[in-house]
């Protein structure tokens, strides 16, 4: 399933919204997730899983082509935990 | 700047800001949305979103686990676990808001 197929979904169980602002709606979902986690935030959606922030420290990386010491500053990445429900539906189990 | 969590409260005063639905209505396609997503993972199928990240499912295979407090050797089964992939953009956004 890609965005337009979830927007066109939940277009179809709301006739009286707008697709245009169904558009909105989902996009204004995920632009908030993306916002927190900018900001340092997590997002914990009980039963789905949690967006939250890691800290990659700096560390001396490698050109792998030419050997080449490299220094990787330190960063942060987006990262994703499921939840509980959600991993025991993937199993048949919920 | 102290870490907060945001819920689905906060996903709903979003809706409810950006369009001029009810505060129960936002909240009910909060919920759509997590539904959508959770009922085609649960089928299997991977979902693509678009500049946010990818959901997909993948099948690991059997192991042999060990208790770590008894030593004990426990099987553990073949099981379906999902993994995110975030959007190059969500990545910059989340490297550039969080930089020293």
């Amino acid at each position: 399933m890609i965005r337009s197929e979830l927007v066109q979904k939940i277009a179809e169980e709301n006739p009286h919204l707008y697709q245009r602002d169904v558009e909105r709606i989902v996009n204004t979902i995920f632009d908030s997730i993306i916002d927190a986690m900018s900001r340092g935030n997590r997002v914990e959606l009980r039963g789905f899983g949690a967006f939250s922030v890691k800290k990659r420290e700096s560390r001396i990386g490698r050109n792998p082509r030419t050997g080449e010491s490299v220094n990787v500053d330190e960063k942060h990445v987006p990262f994703f935990k499921t939840g509980k429900l959600l991993r025991d539906r993937l199993n048949g189990k919920a | 700047m102290s870490e907060q969590t945001l819920t689905r409260m906060d996903l709903r005063d979003a809706v409810y800001q950006e369009v001029g639905l009810s505060r129960n209505e936002s909240a009910q396609l909060v919920e759509s949305v997590i539904e959508h997503i959770s009922d085609t993972l649960a089928k299997g199928e991977q979902v693509k979103v678009s500049s946010f990240g990818t959901f997909s499912v993948r099948e690991k295979g059997p192991r042999i686990g060990r208790n770590p407090k008894t030593g004990e050797e426990v099987p553990i089964h073949p099981r379906k676990v999902l993994t995110f992939r975030p959007s190059h953009l969500m990545k910059e956004r989340v490297a550039a808001g969080n930089k020293a």
